[in-house]
């Protein structure tokens, strides 16, 4: 008989590990949906900030969108009709959300024999949809449509995917990527929104900068959450601490960092390698967002604590790559 | 051929106005408007239905298919290379005793094959008591010379086979082809079946069809009887699907039979070779891979001993398979016994290895290399279907009746060049059947491919992939050609034309949990 290894393997299934070439698939599913889902969101937001301001005001929020979204910024004057297709629809950028979805779902299609066949009709459906679309000035007039199905497309998926597929090692590879990426988009968004919104971050906010915090909550379907835990007074200072450290809200840092640690526990309890590295950086991370104290963050400076949480992002994910998609075959075979 | 169609207009209702009866087998009907014997419960309910329940039912059918994502890829054209294997409603019904022929006879065909591979890749008796001409099997484009002397498991070089039946004008199951390299179309068999227990549920259990849904089961079982000698475990053995990728125009099968058998689907990148070992890289390090069920052909298997270019295989395959590491089914080099021209010495293969009589003739057949042959068939290409001898899926034949002038002249020329590469056989008449095509019955060209399994036994499932000429008058039913498929449905003995309620009693009750069964079973065709 084969020798036992850990409780869950033996009780559970024969042999450790899923295919390599398929948890990658998994995770850059999980990502690049999960991207898709928060550029609709900022793009969402924005289009409807829009609406309440001059137009010299709005300039500026095009290119801070722009930035918070590490697309390439626009020289000259901005054209938001020629933006916002770059940002939605343009093939040419890997990070629109047409592009997003359809690599989602074309990293789907390579292991469709893995998720379940609801799980794929739904991913196809969202893609059938986006692709569908036309860019031009009568789209912006009901963007807002096209942003919330593309957000309700993908809650629909996840949930599809919660229901209907194991969650085993392949639904934690799902999760992980949807998490990792979160973190780290968050991580940008907060940085770019702290880097202009500098004064005044102790008191209640000025009605001038009202719209900019308004803005990052919506961005971050945080506003009715953070309005329940701290009413509609917005103090710069708790909406810092509510998308940093709230460990119950499912769009905090410190929310998406705790469910990359627990995935990455599991996968490696599953393929016996949870001494690894990703797990470790994961680990440290997890500890430092659970004890600090927004207090300490802002006396020692938010942005290079913001700038050390998107670092270490950066280093789980090249962990896990090292680690679970592309490890040395010669380590692996002398060991 | 349509010529001596007379449909009745009188005796048939709304239903049938179009269906037409000539010289070939009709599997329906015994004269026209009189049904045979098992067709006679299917007939009746297509009288009963009205032609839109019967449209209606048609494109509830399509979209299952649509959703489910069953399709196939055609090359050669841009878009929409995706495309839904088309799939005809009506059954084609199979008795009990036409069965047992044709599984006596795929049993001792398939024996013989693989007797046949085993002695030319060793001994080669066959050659020398020059039974199968030695030219004509070194011309083969499929002959492995790299499989000389070498074992396989078993002496099992073709574990999986899907070979084609047609039913000739008087009734008789004759073989047209054997496809001993990687059949595909099972899948469809399958989703063929769960698509119209759906839309037929009554008439199906009525019936005392006998159930294909176990084949992905016996699959895997033949697969695993195949391990190799030093497999450390050789009851459970790493069993894998070798796929060359989402591109494949059976792409969708592939998935569909590594979910349904619960192992892993994995492409030439996924796997490696280290001292003769063949190993998958997996999230938990590399494991090892003892049996391989590869739908990769010969060509793109290992770039270091076949095609150089390939990407599709992986580097070192070979040595480890000949190493007698690793199994691959079908073995390397089956190619070679489902050569069209080889394939004319298989009735005196099955007379040399097993003493005994072929079951299931063949079709005739001309060489085109023999010169009384050839002259024979250019004298009369109008008449005649030529084919290349290596191709497969209905690419590279010239169907002669339905051909042009010009298109007979450039296959005269190409066989002249290369006479060893072409045979002919005389347009057979196929078998037709009830198809439904807009709403009405309509009589259609089909054949049979039943998929024979080869481990420590053989297995056929009860059943196989009808698939349908869909074009009016059409004989080309390959996919790639505007064909379809239909549910085959091989009965029960005793189960129609006898004591049939009797028989149903007895089975009511295996088959509510049958039924039950299939019905807490999660979906898991697609």
């Amino acid at each position: 008989m084969r020798p036992p290894r850990n409780f869950y393997t033996q009780t559970f299934k024969r042999d450790a590990g899923m295919l390599s070439r398929v948890a990658n698939s998994l995770y850059w599913m999980g990502r690049y949906l999960e991207r898709a889902e928060h550029t609709s969101r900022l793009v969402n937001v924005e289009l409807q900030l829009w609406l309440d301001q001059s137009p010299e005001l709005g300039a500026g929020r095009w290119r801070f969108l722009l930035e918070a979204l590490r697309a390439p910024a626009v020289e000259g004057a901005v054209d938001p009709t020629q933006l916002l297709n770059a940002l939605v629809f343009s093939r040419a950028n890997g990070s629109s959300i047409v592009s997003c979805v359809a690599a989602a779902r074309e990293n789907l299609r390579h292991v469709r024999e893995q998720c379940s066949t609801r799980m794929w009709e739904q991913l196809n459906r969202l893609y059938l949809d986006v692709i569908d679309r036309r860019p031009g000035e009568e789209w912006i007039l009901q963007s807002h449509d096209f942003f919330l199905s593309v957000l309700e497309g993908a809650y629909l998926f996840h949930g599809i995917t919660d229901a209907t597929m194991s969650h085993g090692e392949g639904w934690q590879f799902i999760q992980l990527g949807r998490y990792v990426e979160r973190a780290d988009t968050l991580t940008t968004l907060l940085e770019t929104h702290f880097q202009r919104v500098t004064n005044h971050l102790e008191g209640p906010v000025e009605a001038a900068e009202y719209l900019e915090w308004v803005g990052l909550l919506g961005g971050c379907v945080a506003l009715e959450a953070y309005c329940k835990a701290h009413t509609a007074e917005i103090r710069p200072l708790r909406v810092a601490e509510f998308l940093l450290l709230n460990p119950e809200f499912p769009h905090s840092i410190r929310f998406a960092v705790d469910r990359v640690n627990a995935a990455l526990h599991l996968i490696g309890d599953l393929t016996q390698r949870s001494g690894k590295l990703p797990t470790r950086i994961a680990g440290r991370l997890r500890a430092q967002l659970s004890f600090s104290q927004i207090e300490e963050i802002m006396a020692e400076g938010i942005h290079a604590y913001l700038q050390n949480v998107r670092k270490e992002c950066a280093e789980i994910h090249s962990a896990i790559h090292d680690i679970y998609f592309d490890y040395s075959v010669e380590a692996e075979l002398a060991s | 051929m349509t010529a001596s169609a007379v449909p009745s207009r009188i005796h048939l209702p709304p239903s049938f106005v179009n269906y037409q009866i000539d010289t070939a087998y009709d599997e329906m009907f015994a004269s026209p408007g009189v049904p045979r014997e098992h067709y006679r419960a299917l007939h009746q309910t297509l009288l009963k239905l009205p032609p839109e329940e019967l449209r209606r039912s048609q494109q509830a059918a399509d979209l299952a298919f649509l959703h489910e994502g069953i399709t196939f890829t055609v090359y050669g054209s841009k878009e929409g290379t995706e495309r839904i294997f088309p799939n005809d409603l009506l059954p084609r019904i199979i008795t009990a005793r036409e069965w047992a022929r044709i599984e006596k006879g795929l049993t001792q065909r398939l024996t013989a094959l693989n007797l046949f591979l085993r002695d030319i890749y060793h001994e080669g008796r066959i050659l020398s008591d020059k039974i199968v001409p030695r030219d004509l099997l070194y011309s083969c484009k499929h002959f492995r010379r790299e499989m000389r002397g070498l074992n396989v498991p078993r002496d099992i070089y073709v574990s999986v086979c899907g070979t084609d039946l047609v039913r000739l004008p008087d009734g008789t199951f004759a073989v047209l082809e054997d496809n001993l390299r990687v059949p595909s179309g099972v899948s469809y068999m399958v989703a063929n079946r769960k698509v119209l227990k759906r839309v037929f549920p009554t008439l199906f259990r009525d019936y005392g069809v006998w159930p294909i849904d176990h084949y992905p089961r016996e699959l895997l079982s033949t697969l695993r009887t195949l391990a190799p000698d030093n497999c450390a475990y050789r009851q459970d053995p790493t069993t894998v699907l070798l796929t060359p990728g989402v591109s494949n125009s059976a792409y969708f099968e592939h998935t569909f039979l590594a979910q349904q058998m619960g192992i892993e689907l994995v492409e030439g990148r996924d796997l490696l070779t280290h001292d003769n070992v063949v190993y998958m890289r997996t999230t938990a390090g590399l494991r090892r891979v003892d049996v391989i069920y590869r739908r990769v052909d010969d060509d793109f298997l290992d770039p270091l001993c076949f095609r150089p270019d390939s990407t599709l295989g992986v580097p070192g395959l070979f040595n480890a398979y000949r190493a007698g590491n690793v199994t691959l089914a079908n073995a390397i080099g089956t190619g070679v016994a489902d050569d069209k021209a080889v394939y004319a010495y298989v009735p005196e293969m099955i007379r040399y290895y097993l003493n005994e009589d072929a079951i299931l003739p063949n079709v005739p057949t001309f060489l085109m290399s023999d010169d009384m042959h050839r002259q024979h068939v250019l004298s009369d290409l109008q008449n005649m279907v030529v084919k290349a001898v290596g191709e497969s899926g209905g690419y590279g034949m010239l169907i002669g009746p339905q051909s042009t002038a010009q298109q007979r002249e450039e296959f005269r020329v190409r066989v002249l060049a290369d006479p060893r590469n072409y045979i002919a056989q005389p347009t057979l008449a196929l078998s037709c059947a009830p198809c439904l095509i807009d709403g009405s019955v309509e009589s259609r060209h089909i054949d049979l491919r039943p998929y024979i399994l080869m481990g420590e036994k053989v297995t056929l499932v009860p059943g196989g992939l009808t698939r349908v000429a869909l074009r009016k008058g059409s004989l080309v039913v390959n996919s790639s050609q505007g064909g379809g498929s239909k549910d085959t449905w091989v009965l029960r003995e005793g189960a129609i034309g006898e004591d049939i309620l009797e028989e149903m009693s007895k089975e009511l009750t295996s088959l509510h949990s049958d039924v039950a069964q299939r019905f807490s079973m999660p979906d898991r065709t697609a």
